[in-house]
């Protein structure tokens, strides 16, 4: 990544970083976002060197925990936040919430609370694309836990039998909720996997951005190409818990291990790098305030929208609404002739 | 007498039928997590009886029935309800069908636990009432408890039913509290319980509806009208006879069901009592359910969706002043003017 690129990379982090912290704060203060909340922070890295690597148009499918992912695609934020509160103006009008962010005019094809469901989407997706004769890619996010699933191997075989430009990105964090991925999984490597469908499969460091950026532009040069498919496993981890319970409880983690990651987060590394190749800290201060104050017009977007109207209740579901036919004038039924 | 939570009734079922019968199995992700009723059995029970689960709903599910037809007797717990759409070709293919297909030569004694997450804001991929859809399958027994003392008897004679048994619990229930008898405590399938006497109108309620028509009885009890109040606690075999029964007495059938509303479970109620109980009928049967759009995310709107208290007092007006079906439809079951 030259170092515009980089630059890029370090705010579209920052821009993730600090929108879930926002959100973190609204939920602990009890202040408007319901349900359950999955904070990728510690991940942007593996997310943002994932997108950069794509065009506008190229489509990318996420999972439960993926409020960063359309933001690194490029989606405005206010309407990002908007959902998460359930408001009108959110991103699905308030039907999705945090699981289901979806914003197609950056091809964010969107979420699903279904572990490893959006996988075999985006094979659907690479496939359309070639039906249509554009050259866009898919690209799949998913977790460690998700490559235990059905869905994940039929995916990567479907992509492969028919040698589709997608890539498969697993974060792997370590964890699916609370089981430690080596409790359920006999091999040590998620990449390998990739060798039994014939694909490459690649490991790269998910707190590297710049790591991730490389592989992932290979993998969507090949793909784009009519090379086929890849999987990409980025190691990374996450900060906070499997979701926001009130409190941080590290469960069977042990904070040793979360020390230790802390020492390798992908904004800090970023960012000493671009200090070391001469930017201008000036700079780096400045594309944090600018993205604070991006992130302070979101929330503020967010908490001054309005709630849904009841009516919207039944708004959404049909593409094609077919009215009922009206009733006859009632006939009374005694002795009515039918 | 015991006072305990839904939950720890659900753990207090599991625990006694496995410390009583060592084919007694169960396969839960994170079953060691706090929030599951099943945190701490892998302790005392092994990991050969509370092995480690990966993210493979279909697999475990099929390998519970494998289990089931040579002699052990799995728990399968999906915790959240939608999961076990992955698991379910397992589950309607072969759970419900292979002793019937194979002649009677085997059973395939399995429960599956369910926990509906509605009314919880988390959007339509983990707030569903599957047991409609279930009840459209020959071969699977379904409860649905709404009390503490019919959660731990349901659920332990569940275990020792040699059919399968999918035991459907609303997650919001989980905290309520209530008396459970002490000892071996076994509430039989198939039995209706009546929740509260009364003789002016009948209110089959199910799952957290149930407590919602005691409210409404409680109430309108100030008015001197005796609301009976029937919760079936079984919907297949469900227990026609103490439905009609109670109809015969009262004339007035009201039937409050979360789920959706067109071939549920409220609807089966209906037609029931329609065919075999039309004479004893002196108002239309009015059914108040969710209408047939997906739990939406957002708060505001989601709460529009179920029998509320509010919705059920209102039906049961209307089937008192014996009005017409467009006008009781209107007054219980359509929430803002469709
Ligand atoms: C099919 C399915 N099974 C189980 C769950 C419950 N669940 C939600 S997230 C999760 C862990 C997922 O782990 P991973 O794929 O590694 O993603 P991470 O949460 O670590 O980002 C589980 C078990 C689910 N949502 N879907
Ligand atoms: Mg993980």
């Amino acid at each position: 990544m030259d170092t515009d690129l980089q630059l890029d990379a370090l705010r579209r982090m920052v821009r993730i970083r600090r929108f879930e912290e926002a959100a973190m704060s609204i939920v602990r203060k009890g202040q408007g976002i319901a349900g359950s909340v999955h904070i990728c922070i510690g991940q942007e890295g593996a997310i943002v060197g994932s997108c950069l690597a794509l065009r506008r148009e190229d489509y990318m499918v996420g999972y439960h925990r993926s409020h960063g992912h359309p933001i690194a695609k490029g989606a405005d934020m206010g309407p990002l936040m908007a959902e998460l509160m359930g408001r009108a103006t959110g991103v699905c009008r308030g039907k999705g919430g945090s699981m289901h962010l979806a914003d197609f005019s950056v091809g964010s094809l969107g979420e699903t609370a279904i572990v490893g469901a959006g996988i075999p989407q985006a094979v659907g997706a690479a496939y359309s694309a070639r039906v249509r004769g554009t050259d866009q890619v898919a690209l799949a996010f998913f977790g460690d836990g998700a490559a235990n699933i059905g869905s994940f191997h039929e995916g990567l075989n479907l992509a492969a039998a028919w040698n589709l430009g997608v890539v498969f990105v697993c974060e792997n964090n370590l964890y699916a909720m609370s089981t430690a991925l080596a409790d359920t999984m006999a091999a040590d490597s998620i990449a390998a996997r990739a060798a039994a469908y014939r694909m490459p499969g690649i490991e790269v460091d998910g707190q590297d951005v710049g790591a991730v950026h490389e592989a992932v532009s290979a993998a969507v040069e090949r793909g784009r190409a009519g090379g086929g498919p890849t999987l990409v496993e980025a190691r990374t981890y996450r900060y906070r818990d499997h979701a926001e319970y009130g409190t941080l409880d590290l469960g069977h983690r042990a904070v040793e291990e979360l020390e230790q990651w802390r020492t390798r987060d992908p904004i800090d590394l970023l960012r000493a790098r671009l200090l070391d190749s001469g930017v201008d800290v000036a700079l780096l201060d400045q594309l944090d305030a600018d993205v604070a104050a991006e992130v302070a017009a979101a929330v503020t977007f967010a908490k001054r929208s309005p709630m849904p109207a009841p009516e919207e209740l039944y708004e959404d579901l049909w593409a094609t609404p077919i009215e009922p036919s009206p009733r006859r004038d009632a006939v009374p039924v005694a002795g009515a002739a039918r | 007498m015991r006072t305990m939570s839904y939950r720890d009734a659900i753990r207090a079922a599991m625990l006694e039928e496995m410390r009583r019968d060592p084919a007694v199995v169960v396969f839960c992700e994170d079953a060691r997590f706090w929030t599951m009723p099943t945190n701490g059995f892998v302790d005392e029970f092994g990991p050969d009886r509370v092995p480690i689960m990966p993210i493979s709903e279909e697999g475990f599910t099929g390998a519970a029935i494998g289990a089931a037809m040579t002699g052990l007797r799995p728990i399968v717990d999906y915790t959240i309800s939608n999961l076990m759409y992955v698991a379910w070709d397992q589950l309607v293919n072969h759970a419900a069908k292979n002793r019937y297909l194979f002649g009677g030569q085997t059973s395939v004694p399995i429960v599956f636990r369910a926990a509906m997450k509605y009314a919880n804001a988390t959007a339509a991929q983990h707030s569903d009432r599957p047991y409609p859809q279930l009840m459209n399958v020959p071969g699977l027994k379904i409860v649905v408890p709404s009390t503490p003392a019919d959660a731990l008897g349901l659920l332990k004679s569940a275990i020792r039913d040699d059919d399968p048994v999918v035991y459907f619990e609303p997650l919001m229930l989980w905290g309520r509290k209530g008396e459970v008898p002490d000892g071996d405590h076994l509430v039989p399938i198939g039995r209706a319980a009546v929740a509260r006497e009364g003789s002016d109108v009948t209110v089959v309620a199910i799952g957290d509806a149930v407590p919602a028509a005691l409210t409404v009885a409680e109430h309108l009890a100030g008015e001197g009208i005796e609301v009976e109040v029937i919760d079936p606690r079984t919907l297949v075999p469900l227990d026609t006879a103490a439905i009609l029964d109670s109809v015969a007495k009262t004339g007035r059938l009201v039937v409050a069901d979360p789920a959706h509303r067109t071939c549920g479970a409220a609807a089966e109620i209906s037609a029931r009592v329609a065919e075999e109980g039309f004479d004893s009928l002196r108002a239309p049967i009015v059914r108040v359910t969710a209408p047939d759009v997906h739990p939406p995310f957002s708060p505001v709107l989601e709460r529009l969706m179920y029998p509320t208290p509010e919705r059920i007092h209102a039906a049961v007006r209307a089937v008192l002043r014996n009005a017409s079906t467009a006008a009781t439809a209107a007054a219980a079951g359509e929430l803002i003017g469709r």
